[in-house]
């Protein structure tokens, strides 16, 4: 095995590795620790492709900086007031786009299923999430996580993160 | 255009159990009857049905698609510039004439059979009119002008186009009132931008989320938001403005002129101390609108939502979708003229209000809640008592269900029960 595809390989494994922590954090309602998978500057945003194809920049959730992404968790626990649900998501297709001093540009996608306290389960939106994941500390962090949901629809709310 | 003709074709045994509108029976909530006679008596009746965004459609030619009830329509620029809304049907079978969202077009074609309209809605030509080889072709009789897309009337108000049906509806002017203008004309004073879409699916009746717009009186207790993190101040005024049939409404709050220009720099006060945002950008406040209302929440009859929420601007459409379910899409707005900073603060404040709002989100899931009980009992009723059984303004207070009250009004009115 070549030097740089023991390497590319390496790479790839990690973000994998960070992606399915992502999304396992979710899934199992730990949402105090998300936000600290961003930088501490990192932006997470929601958007639709609609939205994104027509050059929009209004998202459904926009958060720069972890301190806004814990706002959303507070607000979530403490105010917010919603039927019961989880998410499972599932991630697929992993491209690295480029990697340069900046940070590693990647492509993927995802589906999250909603199951509602009483079993009702749908396929809840599915898309891909545009990021940009930077070393920090030895650590792959997102510094900047859009995500774009392929369909603009949204049933009745959007609360916990995708 | 008459809708009294249209209106005949559908009947219901329902009759309003009350002299007045503080208590709603279920079935208005449920019933399929009532449903198909809205179409007609409402959404096709004489009301002005917000349609669309006049920067949405600057050039000749740029349509958008969209709906007024179940009816499907184009709104589109013709070469005068003037804006024409038609019913998206074609005069021939009936297919849609544009199954895009939006788009640019020098004239509007069926594809089903190629018959083609002008940016007005003229039948201008059919395809095989003359047949082949001296055979088939169109009845001679056949008069392309009675052939045309049904065409609505349009106004446009600040930006904002508007679509009727009905010959009856009044000018859009008197239709709200001046003083219900007035808050269009304070909130969208300048050339207006789209800054972006959202659409949120309702498990409910749309009767059910246009009664939430209306009704003031849960913002402070469903959406705890505001008091745990303390965005409502004890000094903040307000109250509910009606117009003179009550059909239309206006929620506001204003908050006291000391305060600093920028409301959340500092931790407003708090219900609970300990909960604190760790970054208030999103409830930052910027005075444009050259007042100190931080929020109003307009309706126009029947689904039409204008909305400012500090500098979250938008307008809110409401799609009924059949008897319990119903889309609302959200046209989130800024200024032509808005600076970087400026665009970038409406982003951050968007955060409050849309499907994932902060302190709207439930407002989702709510009537689905309603509806889900209602279903049982078509003959139980609501009961809405605050604020009196009258349907008339309030200042300094929003604890009244008028508005509420004033929708039913209008609903009866148009559906004559
Ligand atoms: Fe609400």
């Amino acid at each position: 095995m070549t030097t740089t595809l023991a390497n590319d390989l390496s790479l790839r494994l990690r973000i994998e590795a960070l992606f399915a922590d992502y999304v396992q954090c979710i899934d199992d309602d730990a949402l105090e620790q998300w936000p600290d998978f961003f930088t501490g500057d990192g932006v997470y945003r929601v958007t639709s492709r609609e939205n994104l194809s027509l050059g929009l920049p209004v998202c459904l959730v926009y958060c720069e900086g972890r301190g806004m992404m814990a706002d959303r968790i507070s607000a979530m626990r403490t105010a917010n007031i919603f039927e019961p649900h989880t998410y499972n998501h599932s991630i697929s297709a992993l491209k690295i786009l480029s990697v340069a001093v900046d940070g590693i540009r990647t492509q993927s996608n995802f589906a999250v299923f909603r199951t509602m306290a009483d079993g009702n389960m749908s396929l809840f939106n599915c898309g891909r999430y545009m990021d940009r994941i930077v070393e920090d500390n030895g650590v792959l962090k997102l510094a900047d996580r859009l995500v774009v949901l392929e369909s603009r629809r949204i049933d009745t709310l959007l609360v916990i993160p995708i | 255009m008459d809708d009294g003709s249209v209106a005949a074709r559908h009947e219901t045994d329902f009759r309003w159990p009350h002299s007045d509108t503080s208590q709603t029976p279920y079935r208005v909530y449920t019933d399929e009857t009532l449903y198909a006679l809205e179409q007609q008596r409402i959404f096709q009746g004489p009301v002005w049905n917000f349609i669309g965004l006049e920067c949405e459609i600057p050039n000749p030619g740029d349509f958008k698609t969209t709906f007024a009830g179940d009816a499907p329509l184009i709104v589109v620029r013709d070469r005068d510039g003037n804006i024409n809304a038609m019913v998206n049907r074609c005069a021939h079978k009936g297919s849609l004439v544009c199954f895009k969202p939006r788009g640019n077009v020098q004239e509007l074609t069926c594809v089903y059979h190629n018959w083609v309209y002008d940016l007005a809605g003229n039948l201008t030509g059919v395809a095989f009119r003359r047949g082949v080889n001296g055979k088939g072709g169109l009845d001679p009789e056949f008069d392309l002008k009675k052939n045309g897309l049904q065409r609505l009337r349009v106004e446009t108000y600040r930006g904002l186009i508007f679509g009727t049906f009905s010959d009856r509806t009044p000018p859009f002017r008197d239709y709200i009132g001046p003083e219900l203008c007035a808050n269009i004309d304070r909130v969208f004073p300048k050339k207006l931008k789209v800054l972006g879409y959202h659409s949120q699916v309702l498990p409910n009746n749309w009767k059910l989320y246009v009664e939430n717009n209306k009704d003031a009186y849960h913002a402070s207790l469903l959406h705890v938001f505001h008091n745990t993190f303390g965005v409502v101040r004890p000094t903040m005024g307000g109250g509910i403005k009606l117009s003179d049939n009550g059909w239309h409404h206006l929620s506001y709050t204003v908050r006291n002129k000391d305060s600093d220009d920028v409301v959340g720099k500092e931790q407003v006060r708090s219900l609970k101390d300990q909960y604190k945002l760790q970054d208030v950008r999103m409830m930052e406040h910027k005075l444009e609108l050259g007042d100190y209302t931080t929020n109003a929440i307009q309706t126009i009859f029947p689904t039409t939502v204008v909305q400012q929420i500090l500098n979250a601007l938008a307008m809110r459409q409401l799609v009924p979708k059949g008897v319990d379910k119903s889309e609302l899409i959200w046209t989130i707005l800024g200024f032509e003229d808005d600076d970087v900073d400026m665009q970038e603060l409406r982003l951050k404040v968007n955060n409050l209000v849309g499907p994932a709002g902060l302190i709207s989100m439930e407002d989702g899931c709510v009537g689905g809640w309603v509806q889900t009980a209602a279903k049982a009992d078509p003959t139980a009723q609501t009961v809405m008592p605050m604020g009196g059984r009258n349907i008339e303004p309030t200042e300094g207070s929003r604890v009244t269900e008028a508005a509420v009250r004033g929708f039913w009004k209008g609903w009866r009115e148009l559906m004559g029960v």
